[in-house]
């Protein structure tokens, strides 16, 4: 008990940079979600529409998921340097994975009625894509973003290693001082931020899978 | 060709501690990849012959949360429990191991065609006889691909435990950020990727050896 009014007088005296320590994790997590949804969703439209691309391409994000998340990020770092911009970019690269994938799959799970449809009443293949395919890839697309957020939530906490910002900079120091009102200060907040996301990310699929249906 | 050369005399002069972070980080994840078969795989089982839903969704939620933590936030959890070490970081991955096995194996018990089992009844199997004759050995596909995406992760994810002092490949990545020094970092990367890719091979094997054809 006494624990808990320790942590929450700690976290009441230093809400303001564990504030401001969120507000970066969500915005590195932002960031490198939305450069995953501007590169992944091409690529795995590419790779629907090109069936002899499509092994390469998500072999190469699957190889790309296979490496340490903490040795991923110390490579970037070695050509990037520190920073928010190489934390940006390995938030990227992990979260590419699930956006390829599911678009990929999405645009493949597409009843060919609904194409063969489309294509009879005129469509150009762009036109089918853009009205047609990619819509009813949402949902599919929706469960790829909210792993994805998830897991760049988490890889963004060990940021801190390669100079970036953050929550994890509270749990580091935390770890480091043996001082556990520092980890829980940190963790706490990283943990609902995870959890926060992956159910609402669950609601917005969920609803746009009841607009489908 | 200079950058080889000196590679080789890194590994020349190194390699005992080389091989002993990499001996650190087999056991960790070997010792955690053990643990969470044994517990798991029954779980599941027993999931899947009880009645209350209640009591299923109550377990896939707390599986689910688990993994949803960032990793270095439930390492850092752990410590104020276990202090740091060896023990924490198996904990930690254990708890983060959960879902995925739990899941498949849950997948696979389910998929089982009644007719099977109630041929295995009219046989006149036991439960238990039916469990390990029948139902196991008809679920193994599924279950192997669980321990299989499970090992693969947990190798990726021990790394991080040299976070909180338990040694193994982060360790190597670790100093290689501090030094600023490429082929440390290189070599505890491609290491790891090497473990989790001989690992998937293995049980590849194992798989192939068990199942009924």
């Amino acid at each position: 008990m006494n624990f808990i009014t320790e942590l929450a007088v700690y976290m009441a005296e230093n809400s303001n940079e564990l504030l401001a320590l969120t507000i970066e994790h969500i915005l590195m997590v932002a960031c490198g979600i939305a450069l995953s949804l501007v590169i992944g969703i091409p690529l795995g439209i590419l790779a629907a529409r090109f069936q002899k691309l499509a092994p390469v391409i998500i072999s190469i994000t699957n190889v790309i998921q296979l490496v340490p998340s903490l040795a991923m990020l110390a490579i970037l770092m070695l050509y990037l340097g520190f920073g928010f911009k190489t934390i940006a970019i390995g938030l990227f690269l992990y979260s590419l994975l699930p956006i390829v994938k599911n678009t990929y799959v999405g645009i493949k799970e597409v009843d060919d009625g609904i194409k063969e449809a489309g294509i009879g009443i005129g469509m150009s293949p762009l036109q089918l894509l853009a009205k047609i395919q990619f819509p009813l890839s949402i949902p599919y697309l929706m469960a790829g973003l909210r792993l994805a957020a998830v897991i760049a939530v988490s890889v963004a906490a060990i940021g801190p290693y390669i100079g970036a910002g953050g929550l994890g900079k509270e749990i580091i120091s935390g770890i480091s001082l043996q001082d556990d009102i520092k980890i829980y200060a940190g963790a706490i907040p990283a943990t609902l931020i995870a959890i926060i996301a992956d159910l609402a990310l669950g609601l917005v699929e969920r609803k746009t899978k009841k607009r489908l249906a | 060709m200079i950058f080889f050369q000196g590679y080789m005399k890194y590994w020349r002069e190194d390699y005992s501690s080389i091989l002993a972070y990499m001996y650190e980080h087999m056991i960790i994840s070997l010792t955690v990849i053990a643990l969470s078969i044994t517990f798991s795989i029954p779980l599941a089982v027993y999931l899947t012959k009880i009645k209350s839903d209640l009591i299923k969704t109550i377990t896939f939620n707390i599986a689910n949360i688990f993994q949803t933590i960032p990793t270095i936030a439930l390492l850092a959890l752990v410590i104020p429990l276990f202090g740091i070490g060896f023990v924490p970081a198996v904990v930690a991955l254990f708890l983060y191991s959960l879902l995925p096995l739990l899941r498949n194996t849950y997948a696979g018990m389910n998929s089982i065609d009644p007719g099977i089992i109630e041929a295995a009844k009219g046989m006149g199997y036991g439960t238990i006889q039916r469990l390990f004759k029948i139902e196991l050995p008809v679920a193994l596909p599924y279950i192997m691909s669980g321990i299989r995406v499970t090992s693969v992760y947990i190798i990726s994810w021990t790394t991080l435990a040299a976070l909180i002092g338990a040694g193994g490949l982060g360790d190597l990545v670790l100093a290689g950020i501090g030094y600023n020094d490429s082929m440390m970092i290189f070599t505890g990367t491609f290491l790891a990727i090497i473990i989790a890719i001989s690992l998937d091979l293995v049980i590849n094997k194992i798989e192939k050896i068990f199942s009924y054809s």
